[in-house]
């Protein structure tokens, strides 16, 4: 008798039988009803709880007992697999559960208002009254704000990522790696102070005659700081991943240091990058706390992202739910499923980009 | 063109670590020379040492003296791109570049240098294919990416990469060691036919392969782990490998080491 043999004396296969049984079916579906309906009465029968709990008792006997039952028939590792098998393809399933509910949600309630009237008009002159009235202006904020952010935001973090993973050695590049990590926790209505303080209250003034003034362009200064950290930290990942005998072929061609960067090192992490970028978009398009401090809302049109208030989407979205008329929520619906939209497109533009210019593989 | 290599007394540091020590030795043009000797020697850093590849490693430097044509290439105004070109490099792992199709790999050097003329590079392509015998294979799907070629064709891709940029002298470190015998053979074809234009320098670990090869054969060797490595003999290879005058020497030829 081999050593496994002792250790695992319920394994039925032997050298001379590779073969196990197979744990049917009918026996499976017998478990998980039974599972289940022990579940039902002993929950309901002491009113302890209700149905959540009656499927999450059911739940957790329905592994215990296949991982018993299904043991007693196809040997104790089968039904082990088995069991951690069904636990990870549930875990699974209550993952996608809520972004299933999430855009079924709004796509049910975000439709009553999908009209032309909703991306062609803002709510300038919408009273509690009526009907209509759109987030045109939102639409243009958002887009403003966070085009404006991106492009502050991609060139200093990516440029800071080369820094980081391609020249930065010591204590320099050390400390700035450790101020990135921090600025990866500020909160966003904290980044929306700071701005607020600096930038609406002290460098507006200059611009505008000595008032300070809400503007578009303090919410992409807002934003900014809170991307780059995210960009920084995955570009610099990304770079990382890059082998550095690819760096070697180039130097070893005579190619300067920074060509390799350019035309080896960037295109190799490219996809990753984009990724990088366009969680960081997706996280800024999202934000309500800092442009409603530092570009205060604005229920008109205003294209100008330098001067006077500007709305956003995710701030429109707050605004709606807020408010008091009876037509206000399905405008927030809509608006919450158009961001929502949007960031998807932006994300699968972003990645066919990515992916043009690269060979079939 | 080919370039005569003097190396007079380098020693190779990482940090405080002293990889090599005190390594001479002249390698004369258009031959092949072949450094073996066992793991961790360092002889692939004297090979990296020779075109400045040692210093890409964060605090590595050297000391001692290397000239290719009595021109120093460690002399502080040197520029270590213009010795790079001079000296291409081949590396044990085929790395093709892998955002660029088979053609764009074979002139990058070209390409990255500046050369931006289409014609101009076509044909530096399809020369430098053919020198590494890769031509036949490979012309119909120029455009397919270099990383979808076999690991063999994909070491002479880097080869025809590294020969595109014509320099006058080709390292090789081990680069038949990811390699099945055939395509070690066509390495080794493509090295007698590079000979007349290169001095091709070449760390093997397969002590076959440089008898073959090689016109002259340098071991290296350790006392033990942590300590330098040393040449310790440099001569023919017909001799060293017949011959040898340093004992250790022949106990490494013969499998007796240690």
């Amino acid at each position: 008798m081999s050593l496994l043999d002792q250790e695992m004396p319920e394994v039925v296969m032997t050298p001379d039988n590779i073969r196990s049984k197979k744990f049917p079916l009918v026996q499976n579906i017998l478990v998980a009803v039974v599972a289940f309906v022990v579940a039902a009465v002993v929950v309901l029968s002491t009113g302890i709880g209700n149905w959540v709990l009656v499927v999450v008792l059911g739940g957790v006997l329905y592994l215990a007992g296949l991982n018993f039952v299904a043991g007693r028939v196809e040997g104790k590792r089968a039904a082990r697999n088995r069991m951690w098998q069904t636990a990870i393809y549930t875990a699974c399933l209550l993952a996608v559960l809520p972004l299933a509910s999430v855009v079924w949600t709004l796509i049910s309630k975000g439709a009553e208002r999908l009209d032309g009237d909703f991306f062609g008009s803002s709510m300038a002159n919408i009273g509690a009254r009526d009907a209509n009235g759109g987030a045109y202006h939102a639409i243009i904020g958002t887009l403003e704000q966070v085009g404006i952010a991106t492009l502050i935001a991609v060139p200093l973090g990516v440029l800071g990522a080369i820094y980081l993973t391609e020249y930065g050695r010591g204590k320099f590049a050390t400390t700035i790696r450790f101020f990135v990590d921090v600025m990866t926790g500020i909160p966003s209505i904290v980044a929306g102070l700071f701005v607020l303080s600096f930038w609406v209250l002290v460098v507006s003034k200059w611009f505008n005659d000595g008032n300070p003034q809400y503007s578009g362009f303090a919410a992409s200064l807002a934003l900014t700081v809170l991307m780059l950290p995210t960009i920084v930290r995955s570009t610099e990942e990304m770079l990382r991943l890059v082998p550095g005998p690819l760096r070697e072929g180039a130097y070893a061609l005579g190619v300067p240091q920074w060509k390799t960067i350019l035309n080896v090192v960037l295109p190799t992490a490219a996809p990753g990058i984009v990724t990088g970028v366009m969680l960081a978009i997706a996280r800024a398009a999202g934000e309500t706390a800092p442009v409603l401090l530092v570009a205060g809302g604005l229920s008109r049109i205003n294209f100008d992202p330098f001067s006077g208030g500007q709305s956003s989407l995710a701030l429109y979205v707050y605004q709606q739910a807020a408010d008091a008329s009876k037509y206000a929520p399905a405008r927030a619906w809509t608006a919450a499923l158009t961001l929502v939209a949007l960031v998807l497109i932006l994300t699968i533009a972003a990645k066919l980009l990515a992916r043009r210019n690269k060979l079939t593989r | 063109m080919a370039k005569r290599i003097e190396a007079s007394n380098v020693s190779s540091y990482y940090g405080s670590f002293k990889a090599i020590d005190n390594v001479s030795m002249t390698v004369e043009p258009k031959t092949i020379t072949a450094l073996i000797g066992p793991s961790g020697c360092g002889k692939s850093t004297f090979l990296r040492s020779i075109n400045r590849m040692h210093e890409v490693l964060p605090n590595a430097r050297i000391e001692g003296r290397l000239t290719i044509d009595d021109q120093n290439i460690y002399d502080p105004d040197v520029d270590i791109t213009a010795v790079r070109r001079m000296i291409g490099m081949v590396f044990q792992r085929p790395n093709p570049f892998p955002t660029m199709s088979i053609y764009e790999n074979a002139v990058a050097g070209l390409k990255l240098n500046g050369v931006k003329k289409k014609s101009l590079l076509d044909d530096a392509a399809e020369k430098s294919l053919r020198s590494a015998n890769l031509w036949d294979e490979v012309k119909d799907r120029l455009d397919r990416p270099g990383a979808g070629l076999s690991g063999g064709q994909q070491q002479r891709l880097c080869i025809a990469r590294t020969i595109a940029v014509e320099p006058q002298v080709v390292l090789m470190d081990e680069p038949c060691s990811a390699l099945d015998p055939i395509s070690t053979l066509a390495i080794e074809d493509l090295m007698f036919k590079l000979k007349d234009r290169f001095t091709i320098i070449i760390v093997t670990h397969n002590m076959q392969q440089a008898a073959r090869v090689s016109d002259k054969t340098g071991f290296f060797s350790i006392d033990k782990t942590g300590e330098p490595g040393r040449l310790i003999e440099y001569d023919d290879t017909q001799k060293i490998f017949s011959n040898p005058s340093q004992k250790k020497t022949e106990d490494y030829i013969t499998g007796r080491f240690g």
